[in-house]
């Protein structure tokens, strides 16, 4: 088993503890101002909770008949806390034992965790910007409702802001942190072979 | 003879064109630039001005003058539905009854160790003698309470140093109220049968209930206006007065006889042990306390029946007079508290009292007569020094920070700057026309914030255009940042402004009330959601809950109402969003309609005297289809079988057809 330097097994440690920050710090904000609201709207998602302006947006969404953004319908918010935990643990599991594979391992699942949870996020988007009540008062021929994934967008009055909160950046961190830490230990370990 | 014609049409010419032009004058240099607040920017002070008869207070910026909110205090407002809805009608009840107007003349502004602390704004009925308290986390008049043994409550709402107190003066001394007295005279029985009355209003300091601590009872002259001491004299108060004649009847020549009236000088400090040590009597009278609860968002209205009365003929050491000369209107204290300004409004000078002298005079006995068994002290003895020809008809001074005071005069229409200590006159301004009050910001305090001076005036004239015979009323904003006054604005009023403060906005603007918490509305009536919205018959009573968001009615199709009904709309407004009140409005109501605020609840009561179908909407655009905003309510003949049934949303099989 080819171990890890001890450089980067303590790097790894300190990576695998950034992901606690997301219980602490909204991982999402979206972000909306309109000319009525120059003071802006905000709605923050957690790991756990969304919270925010919640029932203002909910108010104004009825107009176009967006369905009721109601954290109770994400199951997300059940299991997500276990997996940053899992992550945070296996992490530091990783650091300890120093096995090469064992981040290997841990950086690819820290992806493709990442990529199904923005799909999943998109998802979400998705369904709450197309899924419109027909018999809703204002009905604009081929609009559909849906924030950017990441980013402006224009949404009739509203404008629609969607970005990393404080958790957000420290999770994107972590796995900045791991996939340089693999590239290096990849490298190294071919220099040797 | 042609050259004679000629010379004479010249003459002529000339002599007409020497009729002086009127004041159009004159704001000069970088005027404009200095009033400017560019759009979406902020006012640097609330101007919180009283409006007169209108019975308001209005809320203006300075140095903009642009109006942002008139306050319904003492006034019936049918726009808001102030004193019209069930919650709010308590708060204009009197022991004359429901008084739904009155005549607010001066503003006071809540202090801490004598600096403003933006907490409230007290207000005066000079009619039905009242004091209001305003609390500027809501713009919103939060409690009344009447005066009794009070006629033409002017010398109020004063305060001292820490808002211990507001005062009430008399400005029409009357026979007293209270039980076993006989109101029942000949108005010539005046000296004899008629009573002034100086009441000693206490303010509780976390919540600011106020209470009618003690009365002093004293001759039967006109107190005016009034200032408490501060720092040094923070123990006393100050009230003019006029007609030390006592006269009651064409007072515009009976009261104005002699050379001198007086400034009363009261120690308040004294006088509140004494009320302490139970050295009053207590009277039996009847006065209205009302005050609004915000929890319940409704007015707790109560009648009291006691209040102590103080003789300062007995207690001897609690009031004592200063000759001033020719009927005194204003009476300002200085920051430093040290110098007491009386505004003769018949005198040619003004003088200055010195509270050092007026204590030393005290001590020595330095009396020159009694007035009705009360000690008057030697004007000399007590007098700091005269400003000599200041102009005509002074009325009121306010200070700066750098020890000069500005003082009104109507008659010569001029603001005059004059030193406190060196009594020299240093500038004076014309104003456009006939100024009253006047007021720098944070001018009646021991820390004036400075600035400005603007000015209150009576009449308008040429200055703006005419609106047929009544015009609007006026203020005029002068920058006294420099040696010289300097006009820069001049802005139209609501009714007509007596007097105003100024406060800066950083003291008051973070503590504004956005919403009402929805969760904290214990209204009886209230509908915390749309589920709770309903409708009950209470015998001839008809209580329809309902539920107002954006933007639609809960429930907005009622059946089953019949005439000999009352019925009682309790709307509440669910919105947790600032800036989005509802209104609602019914056909036919012959009070008013309604503004509700974000998870507030108001009633208004509607007796339909005729049947029908009436449509009731919203009144405040509330969003883009706040004109949908609108419900239905059936009105049956008397004894008609309609079922009692509401709803929002629902439409029946055969409706759908």
């Amino acid at each position: 088993m080819k171990k890890l330097g001890i450089q980067h097994r303590v790097v790894i440690g300190i990576a695998a503890l950034l992901f606690l920050f997301t219980f602490k710090f909204p991982f999402w904000v979206i972000y909306l101002t309109a000319p009525q609201y120059p003071e802006g709207l905000s709605l923050y998602i957690y790991l756990h909770k969304i919270s925010g302006d919640i029932e203002i947006i909910n108010g104004l969404n009825h107009y176009i008949g967006m369905a009721i953004i109601d954290q109770n319908d994400f199951k997300e918010f059940v299991f997500l806390p276990y997996i940053i935990a899992f992550i945070t643990a296996s992490g530091i599991l990783t650091a300890i034992i120093g096995s090469r594979k064992l981040l290997f391992g841990w950086t690819a699942f820290l992806l493709i965790f990442s990529i199904l949870a923005i799909y999943d996020f998109w998802h979400w988007e998705y369904t709450y910007g197309h899924n419109l009540d027909p018999d809703a008062a204002i009905q604009v021929p081929g609009m559909s409702y849906q924030p950017p994934l990441i980013g402006y967008k224009q949404l009739l009055n509203f404008g629609a802001y969607s970005y990393p909160h404080g958790g957000g950046w420290f999770y994107i961190g972590g796995v900045a942190v791991a996939c340089l830490v693999s590239i290096l230990a990849w490298r190294k370990s071919r220099k040797i072979s | 003879m042609k050259n004679l014609s000629l010379v004479l049409l010249v003459a002529t010419i000339a002599i007409i064109g020497c009729k002086p032009k009127s004041g159009v004058s004159v704001a000069t240099g970088d005027a404009a630039t200095k009033v400017y607040v560019a759009p979406g920017t902020y006012d640097e002070f609330y101007n919180v001005v009283s409006g007169g008869f209108s019975g308001q207070m209005a809320i203006y910026g300075i140095p903009s003058g642009r109006l942002f909110r008139e306050i319904p205090v003492f006034s019936a407002d049918p726009e808001t539905g102030w004193g019209y809805t069930e919650e709010t009608k308590g708060m204009l009840m009197t022991s004359h009854g429901f008084v739904p107007w009155d005549d607010l003349h001066h503003p006071a502004l809540s202090t801490t160790n004598g600096v403003h602390d933006g907490r409230w704004a007290f207000g005066n009925a000079n009619n039905t003698p009242r004091i209001a308290r305003i609390d500027m986390k809501t713009f919103k008049t939060a409690e009344i309470i009447e005066l009794p043994n009070s006629s033409g409550n002017h010398s109020s709402p004063f305060i001292t140093e820490n808002t211990e107190y507001t005062v009430a003066g008399t400005r029409f001394s009357s026979p007293p109220d209270y039980q076993g007295s006989n109101p029942d005279v000949s108005i010539n029985s005046y000296k004899e049968n008629f009573k002034g009355y100086i009441s000693f209003v206490s303010v509780e300091k976390e919540s600011g209930m106020m209470d009618v601590a003690f009365q002093l009872q004293i001759p039967p002259l006109n107190t005016d206006l009034a200032r408490a001491g501060k720092g040094p004299s923070h123990d006393w108060f100050f009230f003019s007065c006029y007609n030390s004649e006592q006269a009651f009847t064409l007072l515009e020549v009976n009261a104005s006889q002699k050379d001198k009236d007086f400034i009363l000088a009261v120690n308040w400090k004294k006088a509140e042990e004494y009320a302490k040590a139970g050295k009053g009597s207590k009277k039996n009278v009847k006065y209205a306390h009302n005050y609004y609860d915000e929890s319940k968002h409704t007015t707790i209205s109560e009648i009291k029946n006691e209040v102590l009365v103080l003789d300062p003929k007995e207690l001897k050491d609690v009031l004592y007079l200063i000759p001033c000369p020719k009927s005194p209107h204003g009476c300002d204290v200085d920051p430093t508290g040290q110098y007491i300004v009386g505004s003769g409004k018949l005198a040619a000078l003004i003088p200055v009292f010195s509270f050092d002298k007026i204590q030393k005079a005290i001590d020595a006995k330095d009396f020159e007569a009694e007035y009705d068994g009360i000690p008057v002290l030697k004007y000399e003895s007590v007098l700091h020094g005269e400003v000599q020809k200041p102009g005509l008809g002074p009325l009121h001074t306010e200070f700066d920070d750098k020890g000069n005071a500005y003082t009104s005069f109507f008659v010569s229409s001029e603001i005059v700057k004059w030193n406190v200590q060196s009594l020299q006159v240093l500038d004076r301004v014309p104003t456009y026309y006939s100024i009253g009050h006047l007021c720098v910001p944070g001018g009646p305090t021991a820390k004036p914030w400075g600035k400005y001076v603007i000015a209150y005036n009576k009449i308008t004239k040429d200055r703006y255009l005419p609106t047929g015979p009544e015009l609007t009323q006026s203020a005029q904003l002068y920058s006294i940042d420099g040696d010289k006054m300097e006009l820069l604005l001049d802005f139209p009023t609501t009714g007509e402004p007596h007097y105003a403060e100024a406060i800066p906005a950083e003291l008051v603007k973070g503590n504004s009330v956005k919403i009402f918490k929805i969760e904290e509305n214990n209204h009886p009536y209230a509908a915390k959601g749309e589920k709770e919205a309903k409708v009950i018959r209470e015998g001839n009573k008809v209580h329809v809950v309902m539920s107002s968001i954006r933007s639609h009615f809960v429930p907005d199709n009622i059946e089953g109402v019949k005439i000999g009904d009352e019925v009682y709309f309790h709307v509440t407004n669910l919105e947790q969003d600032w800036d989005v009140p509802h209104g609602f409005a019914v056909k036919g109501a012959d009070n008013a309609e309604m503004l509700i605020m974000p998870g507030e609840t108001a009633t208004i009561k509607w007796v339909p005297n005729r049947v029908g179908v009436f449509p009731f909407y919203c009144t405040d655009f509330c969003s883009a289809l706040h004109q949908e905003m609108q419900g239905y309510i059936r009105v049956s003949p008397a004894g008609s079988s309609v079922p009692l049934t509401y709803s929002t949303g629902k439409v029946t099989k055969e409706a759908a057809k």
